[in-house]
């Protein structure tokens, strides 16, 4: 009975909490044991709180039995967040050591509306440190595994929240997606990952990594249920200055909409830029086989050339970087995390320096140094300044490409999952992995992954993205749920063939050998 | 193609306030003009005459309203503090004194 919860949807498990067949107790007590007996091989989790999520339950049930209505469609349904929210009852690090055990004294507006919700937060979730990498390995407390395959990355930087989904120990998780963090470990796990238009999820407690491009979104086994949660987070929020004042696009209804699986009249544009050297042929056929099921939906699909999208990588990790240096300045070790070196003969400057130097891993320096060395006197305009100007052409051919069709698509991800170790040593080929995440975030636009079944190289998921214009989230729900329905009336739902995980072995590595790399 | 020296990383990382190994300058020397060489690029695709986008979705004028409201309290704001001293935060020295 327990195990069988753990594999509903969210829409299922709040169809029978609300209509009082199970309580949301029983639901979160079975996805707790699920954690217990995978979690010590897949690393999903930084910190679990047991009590304060079946109290978070109890008080959904209460509610139920005094014959209230359920606060939100998603009322006591599990969920796992992203360590890189505040949150006043558990610890928020980042997946670093500058911030270890640091309870920060407010919640992100997104930990408030999940409350608010009823939706029952069971932990935070492992990331790349300051949400900086592409395989969750920057982690200080150790890398997080591949449910799909337990020797493999799963993705990242939101690594922790697409492998606690794939591995049945929540269906929901918040992410967020700077250059790609929610989409392609998403691609990579065989979840729906979401990365809504900027400004549509409120920024305000989410610890900045760089604030022009980070955005929080959605993380499920279905399209519905990330557009059911999408609803509970998004919306305006007066505490985030690039918050958009506009509802929240209806992606619910387009998810339902696009669930009855017809797409006549709908105008696909498949990116040609999205192809060729350092793409998996494994992963390009399986995008080819998404791309005509789309036409077999009714979809109208046609080639669309975006040049720019080109120069979308090199901008990224001018701009990133930049914003990164500036935002990272914050951590001093003077009023809240680590400090080291306070041996009352050392000045405030030199505490700052050595509390930075043991507090950050070598990826998050390297992108502060990369950003101060783009920010600094003389060559602010021919990197920061230029990569500036290539948004701008990326927002046009984006703009473009929107008059000819509804929504664009690539793969999400040029490879499958790759191994742990694979590429720690080489920052340039561990940035290839969000190749065709980044122009989105470039262009603020919205954009998510749907599972397109498994790669004939090595039998691993592969993602389908799919991409729409700035507060046309919906869209993208309306062809992934489409798309999801033909895929799995096929091939069944990807989600339940990852490999039990409870007889497996690999304890994660200690946090000495992780920092020690 | 940009180049970057040792120095120049020195200088970076006391920019940054990073007391970086003498390891990690070598390491960081060469993956810093590695990455730049590959992002170098940029400069040559767009025009001056493109204007920059600062922010993806342009929004102006953002102003909250002009109403008081309630912040962190002095035990709120203390509570991650490293040191603390007469209910403020305590840190070293800012001045060189000796």
């Amino acid at each position: 009975m327990t195990t069988e919860l753990t594999r509903l949807s969210a829409a299922d498990l709040a169809g029978r909490i609300h209509a009082r067949d199970t309580t949301a107790v029983e639901v979160t007590q079975a996805h707790l044991d699920r954690i217990a007996a995978v979690d010590r091989a897949v690393h999903a989790f930084l910190y679990v709180d047991a009590d304060a999520a079946l109290a978070a339950a109890a008080a959904v049930d209460n509610r139920l039995r005094c014959g209230d209505p359920p606060a939100s469609p998603l009322a006591g349904v599990p969920l796992a967040l992203k360590d890189v929210f505040a949150t006043v009852d558990m610890p928020t690090t980042c997946g670093s050591r500058i911030l270890q055990g640091w309870r920060p004294p407010y919640d992100a507006t997104v930990t408030r509306r999940l409350r608010e919700a009823g939706v029952v937060i069971l932990g935070k979730t492992n990331m790349d440190e300051f949400a900086m990498g592409s395989s969750t390995e920057n982690s200080a407390y150790g890398p997080t595994r591949n449910p799909w395959d337990l020797d493999r990355v799963p993705g990242g930087s939101g690594g922790g929240s697409a492998a606690a989904v794939a591995a049945f120990q929540v269906p929901l998780a918040i992410g967020t997606d700077t250059g790609g963090s929610i989409r392609q470990p998403s691609a990579v796990t065989g979840t729906v990952g979401v990365k809504p238009t900027y400004g549509g999820v409120s920024r305000y407690g989410l610890v900045a990594f760089s604030s022009s491009l980070d955005q929080g979104g959605p993380v499920a086994r279905t399209v519905l249920d990330a557009a059911l949660l999408h609803e509970v987070i998004g919306g305006y929020d007066a505490l985030d200055s690039t918050s958009i004042d506009a509802p929240v696009p209806p992606v619910a209804q387009a998810a339902r909409a696009g669930a009855a699986g017809d797409l006549a009249g709908v105008r696909v544009g498949v990116v040609s830029q999205f192809r060729g050297e350092g793409y998996q042929p494994g992963v390009l056929r399986a995008f080819d086989v998404a791309v005509s099921r789309l036409r077999e939906l009714g979809a109208h699909v046609i080639e669309v050339s975006c040049r720019s999208f080109d120069h979308a990588l090199p901008a990224y990790y001018l701009i990133s970087p930049s914003e990164c240096s500036s935002n990272l300045a914050r951590f001093d070790g003077m009023r809240y995390g680590l400090r080291v070196g306070d041996d009352s003969s050392r000045s405030a400057e030199e505490v700052m320096s050595l509390t930075r130097e043991a507090g950050f891993g070598p990826e998050v320096k390297r992108r502060i140094m990369l950003g101060t060395y783009a920010l600094s006197a003389g060559y602010y305009d021919a990197y920061y300044g230029q990569a500036q100007r290539v948004r701008t052409l990326i927002i046009r051919d984006f703009a473009a490409a929107f008059e000819r069709v509804d929504v664009l698509v690539s793969p999400t991800a040029p490879t499958t999952a790759f191994r742990l170790g694979e590429r720690v040593g080489d920052p340039l080929a561990m940035y290839l992995s969000d190749l065709c995440t980044i122009p989105v975030n470039l262009a603020g636009n919205a954009a998510l992954s749907v599972p397109a079944g498994l790669s004939d190289d090595d039998g691993l998921p592969v993602g389908l993205q799919v991409m729409a214009p700035a507060l046309a989230d919906d869209r993208a729900y309306r062809v992934a749920a489409a798309y999801e329905v033909a895929r799995n009336a096929a091939d069944g739902p990807l989600a339940h063939r990852v490999p039990d995980l409870t007889e497996d072995r690999l304890p994660p590595p200690s946090i000495a050998e992780v920092v020690g790399r | 193609m940009p180049t970057i020296s040792r120095d120049e990383v020195a200088h970076l990382a006391r920019l940054a306030r990073l007391a970086v190994t003498e390891e990690e300058l070598d390491l960081f020397a060469s993956q810093l003009e590695m990455i730049l060489t590959s992002v170098a690029r940029v400069s040559e695709v767009a025009a001056v005459d493109i204007p920059p986008t600062s922010h993806a979705v342009g929004l102006t004028n953002v102003f909250r309203a002009d109403a008081p409201h309630p912040g962190l309290t002095q035990q709120q704001a203390l509570s991650g503090a490293y040191a603390t001293e007469d209910g403020r935060f305590r840190v070293p020295r800012i001045l060189d004194e000796s």
